[in-house]
């Protein structure tokens, strides 16, 4: 009978210091919680790049850096002075694409004006523009560009041959071209071919990435720097919630982040959020852990605030802008590189944030990209988790 | 009645061929201030890691606090109170925000936070810098600051590592009224330092030589027993036999 009551009273003790292991962890986690926000809020340099930093990409990209042309500096030489040629003028004016500077008469002045930088491109109609087109249902347009900017050239030459086949169109009726094709070309998801739906996923994963991985290492490093870090290991803190403590504020700031980007690019650049949100915020979560677990293996592997920093810089900002798939198509980039873009957690991201918030796809067509990602946060989580522990012994 | 509060016996640490620890053992009683000394890479560093649990020594014994540093390192870390030479403080948080920090991960509750941390500013006089950053204070508050942290949660022990490294003599006096004032509550401390003065203030010394412990005594009987009159004498005389150049 003793021996019962005694066993149940041990039962009660045993009972009693689990649920205070559980509050002193608790307690503890809460405390170096605290610590890691009072960091970063008394960093207020290093807090004013964190969420200046993507508002001032947003605006940038969004408003001066941008793909997209408009008011291009043209001229139009008009050798024909007929009503066709007057009505393609016109509507080439009428564009926002172009604005037309003057009108020339010879091709050494067009020759200056391309020199002088004025002008991005030269239209010229031959003479009998239109009785060409009217009878010989033949007629030809010379469209000259500056391609000392490839892309620009191209551009405006697209816009070009689309105002003039549209007119070509509108014409068609009355021009009794039996057999004529048309293609009908259609740009999906992005019909006005805007810069942001490129853009804003682009950044979302650099601003992502940076935040996370930079952060995270610079602030484990420093601990080591300072020597805290041997006094937290000396401590019952157990080297795990160090790490998940250190987390915790980069994770909170990484979203409301992500939060700030998303909602000025619905607001400023009417750029709508087609798939789910949630979806949207759950994947972006799988990135930042994959960051934070990336920035842990820099710490490890870096003794300094400074080399942290550049390894974060070379390790992460680098690939995310160039082997994205952001910046430049990784389609067209030699064999090598697109092997190597393959290890980059921003392209599986890209792919899957313009899914989400451009295409409006779900979770069924993204498990994959999903799954590839999943796969790098866990393998780095690992590895990272393994190295820390040896690096303190 | 004195109480062993840490014990070794022939505690050795291997790192391959380089035996950095080799079988020291010896007893430090409850509230004694056991000075620890050696030259530069004598071993000081390897030993007192053994014993707060961040390594595993390669054989021989120990306790410390009661617990074994092979099984039981997490009690040995609850029971131990840590002050390095770099000292432990987070300059861009106040001295009330350090304070709850190092109190709270070793789980006091907010109750022993708040009696605590008033307790230890009214001790320092530090009233009006209590919601100042720790970067504006001058390096020997610091250092008090520092070690009255150390032991916020009343451990068994203490380990100071070269704690008074850079200041000066006076600051120093004032730091170890600190300790004497500790270890009167019955708080075993464990120093290493540089400054043989120091090694006077303490109840006990251990001198390291290549890895060895080669006299262990109190001040007075290490310079009878050497016949000479300063622990400076005592520690050239020991250190010149050394054989491992320093680091």
């Amino acid at each position: 009978m003793k021996y019962f009551i005694n066993w149940h009273e041990r039962q009660n003790v045993r009972q009693i210091s689990t649920t205070c292991f559980c509050n002193e962890k608790m307690k503890q986690l809460a405390s170096f919680v605290k610590k890691e926000f009072y960091h970063v809020f008394r960093d207020w340099k290093t807090l004013l790049m964190l969420f200046g930093l993507p508002v001032i990409q947003i605006m940038l990209f969004g408003f001066a850096l941008t793909n997209e042309i408009k008011n291009a500096d043209i001229v139009v030489v008009d050798n024909a002075h007929d009503l066709a040629s007057q009505q393609i003028t016109d509507k080439i004016a009428g564009s926002n694409f172009f604005s037309v500077r003057k009108t020339l008469r010879s091709p050494s002045q067009i020759d200056a004006a391309f020199k002088e930088g004025k002008i991005k491109l030269a239209v010229v109609f031959p003479v009998n523009f239109n009785e060409d087109l009217l009878h010989l249902n033949k007629a030809s347009i010379q469209i000259l560009a500056d391609a000392s900017d490839p892309n620009t050239a191209t551009t405006l030459v697209n816009y070009i041959s689309s105002i003039v086949s549209d007119y070509q169109s509108q014409l068609a009726p009355t021009a009794n071209v039996p057999y004529a094709i048309l293609p009908e070309v259609r740009m999906l998801y992005n019909p006005d071919l805007k810069g942001a739906p490129n853009f804003v996923p682009g950044v979302m994963a650099m601003v992502l990435l940076l935040v996370c991985v930079m952060m995270t290492s610079v602030s484990i490093v420093r601990e080591k720097e300072l020597g805290t870090m041997e006094v937290l290991l000396v401590s019952p803190v157990k080297p795990l919630m160090v790490i998940v403590s250190k987390a915790i504020p980069y994770l909170v700031l990484s979203l409301i982040n992500l939060s700030a980007i998303l909602i000025l690019s619905v607001y400023l650049l009417d750029l709508p959020i087609k798939g789910s949100l949630l979806l949207l915020f759950a994947e972006s979560a799988l990135l930042i852990v994959t960051a934070l677990s990336l920035g842990l293996l820099i710490s490890t592997i870096t003794s300094s605030q400074q080399s942290a920093m550049f390894a974060s810089m070379m390790g992460m900002m680098l690939p995310t802008m160039l082997l994205s798939g952001y910046m430049f198509p990784i389609e067209n980039m030699p064999v090598v590189l697109q092997v190597i873009s393959n290890i980059v957690p921003a392209k599986w991201y890209y792919i899957i944030v313009k899914s989400v918030m451009l295409k409006g796809l779900g979770f069924s067509s993204i498990w994959k990209e999903t799954l590839i990602l999943t796969g790098m946060t866990v393998f780095f989580a690992i590895l990272s988790l393994r190295n820390f522990k040896i690096r303190l012994e | 009645m004195t109480e062993t509060v840490i014990s070794t016996k022939k505690l050795t640490k291997r790192f391959g061929d380089f035996v950095a620890v080799d079988e020291i053992t010896f007893d430090v009683q409850k509230g004694e201030i056991f000075g620890f000394l050696g030259a530069n890479g004598a071993g000081k560093t390897t030993a007192m890691r053994m014993l707060c649990g961040l390594s595993i020594p390669s054989s021989g014994e120990a306790t410390v606090a009661g617990f074994d540093v092979f099984r039981e390192p997490e009690e040995i870390k609850k029971n131990i109170g840590y002050m390095s030479q770099r000292f432990s403080l987070y300059d861009d948080l106040s001295v009330m925000e350090n304070i709850e920090f190092y109190a709270g991960i070793y789980g006091l509750s907010d109750k022993e936070i708040a009696e605590k941390s008033k307790e230890l500013i009214d001790k320092l006089g530090l009233q009006k810098e209590a919601k100042k950053l720790v970067a504006s204070l001058p390096l020997g508050w610091k250092q008090k600051l520092s070690f009255s942290v150390a032991i916020v949660h009343q451990p068994k022990i203490v380990f100071l590592d070269e704690p008074t490294g850079g200041v000066d003599p006076s600051m120093r006096r004032q730091f170890w009224d600190l300790i004497y004032d500790a270890a009167e509550k019955g708080i075993t401390i464990f120093v290493t330092t540089h400054y043989l003065d120091e090694a006077e203030y303490c109840n006990r010394v251990s001198i390291m030589v290549d890895g060895r412990i080669d006299a262990l005594d109190s001040p007075s009987n290490l310079r009878k027993k050497f016949g000479v009159d300063t622990m400076d004498e005592v520690f050239y005389k020991l250190a010149r036999k050394a054989k491992r150049s320093a680091d």
